[in-house]
């Protein structure tokens, strides 16, 4: 029924999707604390850039990209110098990509979760002799897990429905850039409807069970809290 | 004059200021009393770092936590500091709420054993492994005040923490205040609006009006004096320190003596000599001038008119008296009609008696 270049895709694309969500957990927390609590003049112009991929094509992310990480873009030079070479058109090239296009899905539950948990227990944790760092990961953190789980399952989700950046930066090379949305494309223009069907029809559920998931975890971690 | 425990602060907030100068006693409860709006949270903030005034002087038990260059933050303030609304970590146990500041605490053999004197003086030893959702709010708030004594702080500072249970928990944890204030000897600063929490729990009185300090001093003295401030309308009245002195078994009834007098009160089944608080309300004092009046009234004392004021409705006259001859003397204060008052002649100087109808016994 899947043909080996298909499980390739699928293999890719979880990859792509856990390396990615990882990365943009890393990235989003300390960007959401920093949006929830800062009160500097760069807040708001910082939040609007960040929740830019909301709005945009992904073509448009993907064709800047491109351009500025490719040989002739500021940060390609930048790559090319490092000696890593040019990342468009490669797995890594990808990962960036993602990163920057799923952004807004991890930083917006976490940005909620912190803003939901007000001031008081980080008033409470310094009265009780914790440092500010010292009371992000035994208090902030701990407190906001439903909003990581949510991060967590929307930027990978997210991730693997990813079609337009990948066909930008990644081309739709078997095995190094090929996921599963660029494969599905493939096989409807080679006429293969029944070979994309299945893989469609295969995200389709799984992308309805991790949203599923996801409300029945919302509730849980609501009563827990209440 | 200097001293170990003082606080000065100016805070400047749209259409808000707050300007004190105040030296705390080395122990006891300092009472914050004022109406919301007056400053009170402001300035527990600011003594905390929770809050930063443009200008300030904090020194907590000899110690600089404020001056100018000089701002420790919260988190390196020796300090217990209770919350409203019970704060307590939702994430955690009750002991991990507990054990959350002691792990941040270089003493921790010490600190163990201060852990389990504020357990054991809060009563919630049952209460430790339960989950803090399931715990009542006054069981959550004596658990925020174990943890914040657990830490050997040079100062509690407690903002209202009575004010978010109903009045049925409310006097349920305040028996707990009281062993506080009389087994810990730290100073601690309470905030209230509450006059009932005033005249049961606190030894000294700050009386914060717009941000000013009103009034300040003993909380007998402060309740005695004449400027409204604290205690105006229906709450006008005094407080006396008093000790059981006698008691009628026959007619279920205990004489309580303060400076200048005595009076009988119920029997509470306390010891001879315990100290007690009277409250006595200015609405239930009547005067009789001449010989002793014959009434249905036990409590007659003795006393002395020395000045007469209006009270806010003009059919209404206060009339502060003093309790007693020489040397040990109290202050009372009786609301009678201004016709009364011109009726008995009243004036400055002039010995009345004055008929007590309820004393009420707000604590030890």
């Amino acid at each position: 029924m899947l043909s080996p270049q298909d499980w390739m895709a699928i293999g890719l694309t979880l990859r792509l999707a856990a390396i990615s969500t990882l990365v943009l957990l890393l990235i989003a927390s300390p960007l959401a604390w920093w949006l929830a609590r800062s009160r500097s003049p760069w807040r708001a112009p910082v939040a609007a850039l960040t929740s830019l991929p909301l709005v945009l094509p992904p073509t448009v992310l993907g064709f800047y990209l491109l351009v500025t990480l490719g040989p002739e873009g500021p940060l390609g030079h930048l790559t090319l110098l490092l000696g890593l070479g040019t990342l468009p058109f490669s797995f890594a090239g990808l990962v960036v990509g993602s990163v920057v296009y799923s952004l807004p899905f991890a930083v917006q539950p976490l940005l909620h979760a912190f803003q939901n948990m007000g001031n008081r227990p980080l008033e409470l944790a310094a009265t009780l002799r914790a440092s500010p760092l010292d009371a992000f990961f035994t208090v902030a953190l701990p407190l906001a897990w439903p909003g990581f789980v949510s991060a967590a399952v929307l930027s990978f989700a997210h991730t693997i429905g990813e079609f337009g950046m990948v066909l930008m930066m990644g081309g739709n090379i078997p095995g190094q850039t090929q996921v599963l949305s660029t494969q599905i494309y493939g096989h409807v223009e080679a006429m293969a409807y029944s070979q994309a069907h299945t893989l469609a029809a295969g995200m389709l559920v799984f992308s309805f069970v991790v949203l599923l998931g996801l409300n029945l975890l919302q509730k849980r971690g609501l009563r827990m809290g209440s | 004059m200097p001293t170990d425990n003082q606080i000065t602060l100016e805070l400047k907030r749209q259409e808000f200021s707050l300007e004190v100068d105040i030296h705390l006693p080395p122990q006891g409860i300092t009472a914050v009393f004022g109406a919301s709006g007056s400053g009170k949270t402001s300035l527990l903030r600011c003594v905390a770092g929770l809050e930063r005034p443009g200008q300030g002087f904090v020194r907590m038990g000899g110690e600089v936590w404020q001056d100018a260059g000089v701002f420790l933050p919260t988190w390196q303030r020796p300090l217990g500091y209770v919350f409203q609304e019970a704060s307590l970590f939702e994430h955690l146990t009750v002991k991990g709420n507990l054990q959350f500041g002691l792990r941040r605490s270089k003493q921790q053999q010490a600190g163990q054993q201060n852990l389990q004197q504020a357990i054991e003086l809060l009563g919630i030893g049952h209460l430790l492994e339960r989950r803090v959702q399931d715990l009542s709010g006054g069981e959550r708030q004596r658990v925020a005040i174990a943890s914040a004594l657990a830490l050997q702080p040079r100062v509690l500072l407690l903002d209202e923490p009575l004010a978010a249970l109903d009045a049925a928990r409310r006097q349920d944890i305040l028996p707990w205040l009281e062993r506080l204030r009389d087994e810990v000897h730290i100073p601690m600063l309470y905030v209230t609006h509450a006059l009932e929490e005033v005249v049961r729990l606190a030894d000294h009185l700050l009386v914060l009006e717009n941000g000013r300090l009103a009034d300040s001093g003993p909380v007998a003295q402060v309740l005695g004096r004449s400027a409204a401030g604290a205690a105006s309308g229906e709450d006008r009245g005094v407080l006396l320190h008093a000790a059981v002195q006698e008691f009628d078994p026959t007619w279920h009834l205990m004489r309580v003596g303060f400076p200048g007098g005595s009076l009988w009160v119920k029997d509470k089944a306390l010891a001879l000599g315990a100290p007690v608080r009277i409250r006595v309300l200015a609405r239930d004092i009547s005067l009789a001038v001449g010989p002793p009046p014959v009434s249905s009234i036990q409590n007659l004392l003795a006393v002395t008119v020395l000045e007469m004021m209006p009270d806010t409705h003009p059919s209404q006259c206060l009339v502060r008296l003093s309790c007693g001859n020489t040397g040990e003397t109290s202050v009372l204060w009786a609301r009678i009609t201004a016709r009364a008052a011109h009726a008995l002649g009243l004036q400055a100087g002039m010995p009345a008696w004055a008929q007590v109808k309820a004393a009420a016994l707000v604590g030890a």
